[in-house]
């Protein structure tokens, strides 16, 4: 018994991390309504990033957070410009298209460098052992990481002016701009803090399981169920959708096969959005 | 006359906003019924009731006899309402025939594409369209914009047409025009639920008024009755141009409907 | 048919009897086989641009189509000794029954929701066959060369798959056009404008997008059909690949989405940029990079891809392609 109560708690240690990429995608989403189809990919280069850093540059795992929170940062406003910053005031479909493609050719050359290679980075860190269950210290770290990263993002988009003006822009573009507020480069902006949200999470992944290059669209899908679950627009929401998930998979895994497990996510997806158009707790144009 | 559409105390709130409350009037068959009301008083949310964009939480909507509440808007649309939006919603890279093709094909009658083309160069030449027929929608002046909404509204051949807001941006000549429009449409038998903020207009077309205030009804009956209402000019005291026309209306005396 | 009174019909057949005639002026097997995949190009690119280009809907996921009508057809005809004939027809109605039951839930959602469950249901649809064990799971089902000698053996077979090809091409592009022009399509185009619009006129949205979907399977399935037959084998990392959807995306966007002529064309420039890339040995690895960047491209200034850009410089041209 304590074994499924144990695995749904790892779930939502780790569910916390999926929660901190989802916010990534609920951002730029709430701002600009663009959903970014490089997101998995942006996740997987935080990975790679992880990877490469620690084991080529012998840098210490958790070390590697800030360079790549910062370098995120500035790869999504590259993104913003290339990808993103003609397809405001199109449909959206067109802005789907555009980071899809962008998406395309991020995994056409990171395929071609890497190929499939599965990637690993040893983390020894002392578990928490209760009764007969180890619960990885890897993954309290980076729940704990994540955790924190996510509380920093609120007091950011709360407490800061910089951080108010993005909500004025997600809330009313046209208001915001009105009352002065230079949105074209908010709009870089949050774009820059929803792929560095996406790279520092794949790293925390990075730090927890293995990869390849292509393990960027499961961990998309986990994104956009969470962000489904939580609400689009909504970081707050994405969070906890995030531990739900997490609990949902702590629940689950142990009796099903791992290759249906994102099925059953995909499945979980459409019919929470079928019954719930806007996501579970959504609210249309607030952060 | 008998009622061709009865508003049965229909109420709808979003969150803790009661945009209309326990509503109830009647429409009769050929008429020209007025809806004015402050800005927030719920008139489009009403037209978004009646089309089926939302479903009322309260009441019921009958139309011809059918009880159309809830109902989803293309099946709304083949009962026979057809309606205009306040801000123009084109089928931007269609032509304006094409667009009002559309709605000949998918209104009331549900005509065959080939029928439903001649209907929509008639609804077309009604509105004065019909030697744009070709162009794209995207590439029209407002006024021909809204002329466009109107015609495609048209085309469905409804009983009933829902006019939101059809005379907003408009310059005084096509004002004119737009006016003389909806009394030929009257003419041939359509009726008419029109919402509008041009006093003089609105005055001047309806034989009757319902005045909206926070959704509720604050008074209906002829234009010259509801000008004089007390409680209509304290509605509107808040906004002393408007009582100031209605008061205009007043010293003259409101024209009859034409 | 008043189809048959309008010059783009006969264009279509000029067209169509190209691709018949060509090969077999000197038994050219090689133009074939390269005239086959364009055939495939262009039908799976047609239908998609039925959601695409005319109801406005992205369908990522339209390899779902090909792969199980593949497996369909495959399984029929090496499992239960089903001609061949029959085996493509069930495919074809088994896939585009499937989608309609689909198609009318995923169609609720909206625009980017809906791209996104296209997706989703080709991992689902992957996982479940790979799990399948009727239909060989992960490894797949070969087609014993037996299969060919009632088409008169394997030479012979491949012409006539090849002339299949081309018939479902055809079909293809004639069903586009027809929708195009006939009521329905109307209704489409409307939903592809503004569907809410749409709605308020009276276009029965949910059962028109259902059947656009629905519509959409057929040709590609029975594509899949022939495609994986020819192949004599059928797995899931073939038949689920989401490269070709991808591709159909790009040569629908790149020829003009929602015009027939469009997709034909950028099906066959695609295909000729392809198949240059392929020999090149700098690029065969970068195929879909070099998708992804052309699709970008044509999103941020070719929106209208090759035929919006004629027509809107020959607007005449309008009355006579599509």
């Amino acid at each position: 018994m304590f074994g499924i109560i144990a695995s749904i708690i790892d779930g939502v240690l780790v569910g916390l991390v999926y929660g901190l990429a989802a916010m990534g995608l609920t951002l730029i989403w709430g701002v600009m309504d663009v959903i970014n189809l490089t997101h998995g990919t942006m996740i997987v280069a935080g990975m790679m990033a992880l990877y490469l850093l620690s084991s080529a540059l012998g840098v210490s795992p958790y070390f590697t957070l800030p360079p790549i929170l910062i370098g995120g940062f500035f790869v999504g406003i590259g993104l913003y410009w290339i990808a993103v910053h003609r397809m405001m005031g199109r449909p959206p479909l067109m802005s789907l298209l555009s980071t899809f493609s962008v998406n395309l050719v991020l995994v056409g050359l990171g395929t071609a460098v890497w190929g499939t290679a599965l990637f690993n980075v040893d983390v020894s860190l002392p578990g928490l052992t209760i009764e007969r269950y180890t619960f990885p210290g890897a993954h309290i770290l980076a729940a704990a990481l994540a955790a924190v990263i996510a509380g920093l993002l609120y007091l950011f988009l709360h407490y800061t002016r910089l951080g108010k003006a993005l909500r004025a822009v997600a809330n009313n573009r046209e208001a915001a701009e009105l009352v002065g507020i230079p949105t074209t480069r908010l709009l870089a902006i949050a774009v820059g803090c929803g792929v560095a949200l996406a790279g520092v999470s794949g790293m925390l992944i990075g730090t927890l399981f293995p990869f390849t290059i292509l393990s960027g669209d499961g961990y998309q899908l986990k994104s956009f169920v969470v962000t489904v679950l939580g609400g689009f627009g909504n970081p707050v929401g994405a969070l906890m959708g995030g531990v739900a998930l997490g609990l949902l998979e702590g629940a689950v895994t142990p009796f099903v096969p791992v290759s249906w497990t994102l099925v059953i996510e995909f499945v979980l997806f459409v019919l929470v959005l079928i019954a719930f158009p806007g996501g579970v707790f959504a609210r249309r144009g607030a952060l | 006359m008998s009622t061709l559409l009865e508003l049965d105390r229909v109420s709808r709130r979003f969150g803790g906003l009661l945009a209309v409350n326990n509503l109830s009037f009647v429409i009769r068959e050929g008429e020209i019924l007025g809806l004015i009301g402050p800005n927030g008083a719920g008139k489009s949310t009403l037209f978004n009731l009646i089309n089926g964009v939302f479903a009322p939480n309260a009441g019921r909507i009958v139309f011809a006899g059918a009880d159309i509440t809830g109902e989803r808007p293309f099946l709304v649309a083949r009962h026979g309402i057809a309606r205009t939006h306040q801000i123009v919603q084109p089928l931007t890279n269609m032509t304006v025939l094409d667009n009002c093709t559309v709605g000949a094909c998918f209104g009331r009658e549900n005509l065959p594409l080939h029928r439903a083309t001649a209907a929509a160069r008639a609804a077309a030449a009604m509105v004065g369209l019909d030697d744009r027929l070709g162009v794209l929608a995207l590439n029209l002046t407002i006024a021909g914009k809204k002329r466009l909404e109107l015609a495609r509204a048209l085309a469905a051949q409804p009983k009933l047409l829902l006019l939101d807001e059809v005379l907003a941006g408009l310059n005084p000549t096509e004002i004119a025009h737009m006016i003389a429009v909806i009394r030929r449409i009257r003419d041939s038998g359509v009726t008419i639920l029109i919402i509008e903020h041009l006093m003089q207009a609105i005055m001047s077309l309806s034989d009757r008024i319902v005045v909206l205030n926070y959704g509720e009804k604050l008074a209906e009956g002829a234009p010259a009755e509801v000008a004089r209402d007390p409680q209509v000019i304290e509605a509107y005291l808040g906004d002393p141009k408007l009582a100031a026309e209605l008061e205009n209306n007043n010293g003259h005396g409101s024209s009859a409907h034409g | 048919m008043k189809m048959l009174r309008r010059p783009f019909f006969w264009i279509i057949a000029l067209v169509v009897a190209a691709f018949v005639v060509s090969p077999l002026i000197g038994n050219d097997v090689q133009l074939r086989e390269s005239l086959a995949l364009a055939a495939v190009y262009i039908t799976l690119a047609s239908n998609l641009n039925l959601m695409l280009g005319y109801a406005g809907y992205i369908n990522f996921g339209s390899i779902v189509f090909f792969g199980l009508g593949g497996y369909i057809c495959v399984w029929l005809v090496d499992s239960n000794h089903w001609p061949l004939a029959a085996s493509l027809l069930a495919a074809g109605i088994g896939v585009s029954a499937l989608s309609l039951v689909f198609g009318f839930g995923i169609l609720r959602l909206r625009g980017p929701f809906f791209a996104l469950s296209t997706i989703g249901i080709v991992e689902g649809v992957q996982a479940f066959v790979e799990n399948f064990k009727p239909w060989g799971g992960s490894s797949g089902i070969y087609i014993s060369p037996e299969v060919f000698k009632p088409l008169g053996g394997p030479g012979p077979a491949l012409w006539l798959i090849y002339f299949l090809f081309v018939a479902v091409m055809a079909a293809s592009l004639y069903l586009s056009y027809g929708i195009k022009i006939s009521k329905f399509g109307l209704g489409l185009l409307a939903i592809g404008q503004n569907e809410d619009a749409a709605a308020i006129l009276g276009v029965p949205t949910p059962r028109y997008k259902a059947l656009c979907y629905s519509a959409s399977a057929f040709l590609p399935a029975i594509a899949g059909g022939l495609y994986f037959f020819k192949g004599a084998f059928i797995q899931p990392s073939d038949a689920f690949d989401l490269t070709l959807s991808t591709e159909a995306i790009v040569i629908c966007m790149l020829g003009g989405q929602g015009t027939v002529t469009g997709v034909a064309l950028g099906a066959y420039l695609y295909e000729e940029l392809r198949g240059y890339l392929l020999i090149s040995s700098t690029f065969s690895n970068f195929q879909l990079v070099i998708a992804g960047a052309l699709l970008l491209v044509i999103v941020l200034f070719f929106p209208s891809g090759l035929m919006g850009f004629v027509y809107s410089r020959f607007p005449r041209l309008q009355k006579v392609l599509e």
